[in-house]
């Protein structure tokens, strides 16, 4: 009896002791909150980049608490909430699956700004980011068309929306400029981050005979997979490089930094306003991985659809582009417009596999 | 030298109900000892886990949302556990309970009328305990072991809520994602007050856990279940039913479980999607035995394990710890509960055997 009242007097006197440190700071909070963990080496790792170069560059005015491993759904809604109510005067929500929680939330708190990756509802105080990932998947696509022997590439996807149709779509137009019999499988994994399905997807695929993997998922579980089975992958969000240093043919990168570090300057100066922002390469907000793995001829192809793109001169949906069914989409010569793509629900011709309805 | 324990002759009364809270001390000591080894300020750390997350009310609200669901369960386990049946499926009672409550707003999102969510509720309960009636079946029928039984029904049940969701449940204009329809107004239980997002599937878990409280107190019934866990020959001389307690038992946990189940997507989430638990189903087992099986404990404990979900959360962004630091409090205080348990009731035997051992020790 006496040990017990003893270890309560230290544990009192513990929790007593140090809990007056209130911390009298003026640093402006520009919080994140993110989905996965920040050392998934995907995507969330890529938020986590941007949010440290953030730090690095205006670490002076403010600091940057987050959250990692937040699922979607309630959880979600009350850690955006507790964000906001702990002084956040910002708060990045990086997944499309925050979209509905980071909406009610930002209605409860006007004064307190939002932004939500990836997402299409915006209101006074919340604004929206986003990046042309198909710029750089078009030219994965062309790479792949280069590279594969057999003329089949595999996607691992995560969920049938429209962003992600888009990706799939950009890769084979990409993939069939260069051959136009290439094909692309597809297998949903329906899971933005799961090492375990995202590597049974990538052997399905590889065991269906296709020799170069590309993925819309956050881990390097995939790439790990192709490194195994000697074939060619691409990286996803981070540049993948470490986990298939003989397999990596380039990466999508995503480069939030600049961006992140641009919203929070106008904020501290009064000028941020809610924007829907969609970015592409020529605006630093993605790049691409060093081109390894590969002869110079295709690399010289890569840069310089890389610097069409950025110029301007390619837009990778320019016509003539049949959907999946055969029926014309875009005329020749027709660009397709930013709404479209965004709403994305149907597959262009060639891509080997069925929309999930 | 081996270690043996030993049963004692008498079980001290006065720390079999100090044990939980010893139990939490012995937690929140080994806590502060793991944040100190992380080179973080123990006091803060604790403070921000345990106390921050109690000082608002909105906060606390979210408190009441967390522990509904694990109150609501545990209160059922307990009858279950103090009847010697081993309901382990609750995770699934629960997911069950959840879809057959959905059904009417899933269907008819169409069908406008206070009745919606009665009957939901109801739904949600008979879906829960019909499919805890599936163990109970089998148990009486065929002699299974309910704890294997219950708990693979877990993951039939869970794989069955994503199919639904992917396939014949998912909502045409959600963009593909893997979730039904929002419900209509009608069918979302309701806030209880107006401060924050506490729904009345809190007030059902406190309404269960007092009325099985007075059942186990003051009622026949009461006194059946803890005969027949004591002894089912005894139980038999009295004239219960083991056979007749498997049935009331699971389907009492599972009815609760399956009421947790539609309030939860009802009340918090609103819709229904493949992931609608983080294990409330599990964690309601440690929550059923730091209770001490007593559903008024169960309340207290309740509460407890929910403040270790908010608690990681408010950690993570007060002094950036990670967040599996949560499951790990979780772990702990299972720890040290059974352990106390064990050693009010034992007592740790140093044995030397013989001096020819201790002479070479």
């Amino acid at each position: 009896m006496k040990k017990l009242i003893i270890a309560l007097a230290a544990s009192a006197a513990l929790l007593g002791g140090f809990s007056t440190g209130a911390q009298a700071q003026e640093k402006k909070k520009v919080c994140f909150i993110y989905v996965g963990s920040k050392t998934d080496g995907g995507w969330t790792q890529a938020h986590d980049r941007g949010r440290i170069e953030l730090e690095k560059a205006l670490g002076d005015k403010i600091e940057t608490p987050f959250l990692e491993s937040v699922p979607e759904g309630p959880d979600a809604e009350r850690a955006i909430e507790r964000m906001a109510r702990s002084g956040c005067a910002i708060v990045y929500t990086t997944s499309f699956g925050f979209m509905d929680a980071t909406v009610k939330v930002a209605a409860k708190f006007p004064d307190v700004k939002f932004e939500h990756a990836t997402g299409f509802k915006a209101g006074p105080n919340l604004a929206t980011y986003n990046s042309r990932f198909y710029e750089g998947r078009y030219i994965q696509g062309q790479i792949a068309a280069k590279m594969s022997k057999k003329g089949v590439a595999g996607y691992i996807a995560s969920f049938p929306i429209p962003e992600v149709v888009m990706g799939i779509n950009a890769f084979e137009l990409g993939a069939k400029s260069v051959n136009p019999d290439f094909k692309l499988k597809v297998v949903w994994a329906n899971t933005w981050f799961d090492p375990g399905k995202e590597a049974d997807a990538a052997k399905a695929l590889v065991d269906q005979g296709v020799d170069i993997l590309t993925q819309h998922t956050d881990t390097t579980a995939p790439m790990q997979v192709a490194a195994e089975r000697g074939i060619f992958a691409f990286g996803q969000a981070s540049d993948m490089i470490a986990a298939g240093p003989k397999t990596q043919l380039t990466a999508i990168v995503d480069t939030w930094g600049a961006y992140y570090i641009k919203r929070t300057k106008a904020l501290l100066d009064g000028s941020w306003k809610s924007e829907q922002i969609w970015d592409g390469l020529k605006d630093g907000i993605l790049t691409m991985a060093p081109y390894t793995n590969m002869p110079d001829d295709v690399k010289a192809m890569a840069e310089e659809t890389e610097a069409k793109i950025k110029s301007g001169e390619l837009h990778p949906f320019t016509g003539p582009i049949n959907k999946q069914d055969g029926s014309e989409w875009l005329k020749a010569g027709e660009k397709a417009e930013d709404g479209v793509l965004l709403g994305m629900n149907f597959y262009i011709q060639g891509v080997d596999d069925k929309l999930p309805k | 030298m081996r270690i043996e324990l030993q049963k004692r002759a008498r079980v001290s009364t006065l720390f079999s109900v100090l044990s939980p809270l010893l139990a939490l001390v012995l937690t929140l000591i080994g806590g502060a000892i793991l944040f100190w080894a992380l080179g973080k300020n123990p006091g803060s750390a604790l403070y921000s886990f345990f106390i921050e997350p109690l000082l608002e009310v909105w906060s606390l609200h979210e408190l009441a949302v967390k522990a509904a669901p694990l109150i609501l369960i545990a209160v059922g386990l307990s009858i279950c556990y103090r009847s010697n049946n081993w309901n382990i499926g609750a995770e699934g009672q629960f997911t069950i309970g959840a879809i057959t409550g959905s059904i009417l707003p899933v269907l008819y999102p169409e069908w406008h009328s206070p009745m919606i969510l009665p009957l939901m509720l109801l739904m949600g309960i008979a879906g829960g305990a019909l499919y805890a009636g599936i163990p109970a079946l089998l148990k009486t029928r065929f002699n299974t072991n309910e704890i294997l039984t219950s708990l693979m029904l877990v993951y039939i049940a869970q794989l069955f809520l994503d199919w639904l969701v992917r396939g014949p449940w998912r909502d045409p204009q959600g963009y593909n994602f893997p979730q039904t329809k929002s419900f209509q107004i009608e069918a979302v239980l309701p806030e209880m007050l107006a401060s924050g997002r506490a729904h009345w599937g809190f007030a059902f878990a406190i309404i269960a856990a007092v009325a099985l409280w007075f059942m186990m107190r003051f009622m026949l019934k009461g006194f059946e279940v803890q005969v027949l866990g004591q002894s089912e020959r005894a139980g038999r001389f009295a004239g219960f039913s083991a056979r007749r307690m498997v049935w009331f038992s699971m389907l009492v946990s599972g009815g609760l479980a399956g009421l947790a189940g539609i309030s939860e997507v009802s009340g918090s989430i609103g819709h229904v999607q493949p992931s609608i638990s983080p294990g409330y189903g599990f964690t309601a087992i440690i929550v059923a035995f730091l209770g001490r099986l007593n559903p008024l404990g169960i309340i207290a404990s309740g509460l407890v394990l929910a403040l270790t979900y908010l608690g990681g959360e408010a950690a993570q962004l007060s002094i950036g710890i990670s967040d599996k630091v949560s499951r790990v409090f979780q772990g702990l205080l299972l720890f040290f509960v059974l352990s106390c348990d064990t050693l009010i009731h034992y007592r740790i035997r140093l044995i030397f055997a013989g001096s020819q051992a201790e002479a070479k020790g």
